[in-house]
């Protein structure tokens, strides 16, 4: 079990981050915040004990995707969030509803389940064997066809991303 | 011992480690200059510092240079350090820093000798500062691929048109290049069956993987080359088109924290390489004086470091279309090939239908 002092400290900072990165008004700053928020989950994965879930967090999340990110920021020079103009402000309002509304039913969610469990009620086992073989051979054999299907979806994507790419490019030369 | 007081000695060890490879820093540089200079037929530096011996009447001059990097440091510390108008002052101080932590970091998990006992410390199962991670090649993977925030975030936050041009190329090529990096790093775990860098060490008795795979070796030392920025991928600090790139705002210290962070990646990066791929501490007669491995792994280290730098002083930079196309369309196939032509020759091993194949070809050549 995790202590509680060492949680507490790294879920605020989790917690501080994630809203730092929605109330920063610079894109850069909110994909720094970004970064704060997954490395201190990765943290949190390896004091509970899933040393392999937190370097890939870390690879796959703060080494690359958010590096994408900022790629994409620069090279459009949207660093800056402008005030919102005239033209959105009508769908703005039915867009800020529905976001609340959507909120509250996450909170709802988590709130149940917070509340089924009585607040820790279940405990993670420490003897959990969390090697990397072993998550191996759980994913590969218990979890084969979930994480084919994972997979195939992203798959999927790369397909689609390459399709929009070329008619794109196709539909440029004939102008 | 309890995890408080392996905390403490990883602490310890930790910094003096750190001292160490700064000092190695110093004198990467100094390595550079001179090997440099010899290659292009010049002295390189050679005044300040040198040991002055007795020869046929006059005196020789021995070691010349060796206090170099004293005085560049010194130079480095004193000179002036302005910030330029309009940047975004927390990142253009912080950049420095995210680019030297990732570079420090990588040490934490490289064996650097096998297991002994120092003192009251006993070093199981071999010599590092964060002995027996299982997950040992994942955190080299994942510090490694924090380290292009440094250079990114010094681009953005000079607020210069040059810097962030240098940082656009650094995030570009260092996602393509992580790609190929990520895919040869399997080879050598598969090898070994384990991401434990002590058991890939271990693996490699009595044949280091560079030579059962050198193809794989290649494409993670050009990888590496490229995820270090340096000649013949360091385009995003190329001086003909953005007279210094990322850097070219930074002065005194803050830029010398980015000449520090290259050249200790520089040094990280050989001890991987060595350990993946030349055998890291394995040597002869390491099991029984287990202090060799620490002249094993230098060696191995100055030699990949040599190499480095000769690339430098050879090869011409990379066109920037050349360099995409050569990491997505020749290193990233190479990669994957290798990848699936060794699982399938384990797994081959591994069931036996190998054995009856290598049989009938012995016995069609020796008869």
């Amino acid at each position: 079990m995790i202590h509680p002092i060492p949680f507490t400290l790294l879920a605020a900072v989790a917690v501080a981050a994630a809203l730092g990165m929605l109330t920063s008004r610079n894109a850069v700053h909110s994909a720094l915040y970004l970064v704060l928020n997954f490395m201190t989950v990765a943290v949190l994965y390896l004091v509970l004990n899933a040393p392999f879930i937190a370097m890939v967090q870390i690879t796959v999340y703060a080494g690359a995707i958010v590096v994408l990110f900022l790629f994409v920021i620069m090279l459009l020079g949207a660093d800056l969030l402008r005030g919102v103009t005239d033209e959105v402000r009508g769908s703005e309002r039915y867009h800020r509803y529905l976001a609340v509304l959507l909120a509250l039913v996450l909170l709802g969610v988590f709130g149940y389940l917070l509340l089924q469990n009585n607040f820790g009620g279940t405990t993670l086992s420490p003897t959990i064997d969390a090697s990397p073989q072993a998550l191996g051979i759980t994913l590969f054999q218990d979890y084969l066809f979930p994480f084919e299907v994972t997979g195939v979806l992203l798959l999927a994507s790369i397909i689609g991303v390459v399709i929009f790419g070329h008619t794109r490019k196709r539909g440029k030369e004939n102008a | 011992m309890t995890p408080g007081e392996i905390a403490i000695r990883a602490l310890i060890l930790g910094f003096i480690i750190s001292l160490a490879v700064i000092t190695g820093f110093a004198y990467t540089t100094l390595l550079e200059r001179k090997v440099l200079a010899r290659m292009q037929a010049r002295v390189g530096p050679n005044r300040t510092g040198y040991i002055p011996i007795p020869w046929r009447g006059g005196e020789k001059r021995f070691l010349g240079g060796f206090m170099q990097p004293a005085a560049d440091a010194v130079k480095l510390f004193f000179k002036e350090d302005p910030t330029p108008a309009k940047v975004d002052r927390v990142i253009y101080n912080l950049a420095p820093m995210l680019a030297v932590i990732p570079a420090i970091l990588i040490l934490a998990v490289i064996p650097w000798a096998p297991a002994f006992q120092l003192g009251p410390w006993k070093f199981q199962p071999y010599f590092a500062i964060a002995p027996g991670i299982n997950v040992g090649v994942l955190f080299i993977l994942a510090v490694t691929s924090i380290g292009v925030y440094g250079v990114v975030l010094a681009g953005w936050g000079s607020n210069s048109k040059y810097a962030v041009m240098g940082g656009i190329r650094a995030s570009a090529q260092m996602i393509s290049y992580e790609l190929a990096l990520g895919i040869i790093v399997l080879i050598p775990i598969m090898m070994a069956d384990s991401m434990d860098l002590g058991v890939i060490v271990n693996g490699q008795r009595p044949i280091w993987y560079v030579f059962m795979q050198p193809l794989a070796a290649l494409v993670f030392f050009i990888a590496a080359l490229a995820e270090l920025q340096r000649a013949p991928f360091d385009l995003l600090e190329a001086e003909q088109e953005l007279s210094a790139g990322f850097n070219v705002e930074y002065a005194g210290m803050r830029f010398g924290m980015f000449f520090m962070a290259e050249y200790m990646k520089m040094i990280s990066l050989s001890a991987i390489f060595a350990t993946f791929f030349l055998g890291g501490y394995g040597g002869p007669l390491v099991d029984k004086f287990p202090w060799l491995g620490f002249i094993y792994i230098f060696i191995k280290i100055v030699a990949c470091l040599f190499l480095m730098i000769w690339i430098r002083a050879t090869l011409p930079r990379f066109r920037y279309d050349q360099l995409m196309g050569f990491g997505w369309k020749t290193l990233l196939p190479i990669a994957v090939l290798n990848f699936l032509v060794t699982a399938v020759l384990i797994v081959m091993a591994e069931e036996g239908t190998l054995t009856p194949i290598i049989d009938s070809v012995t016995q069609f050549f020796v008869g």
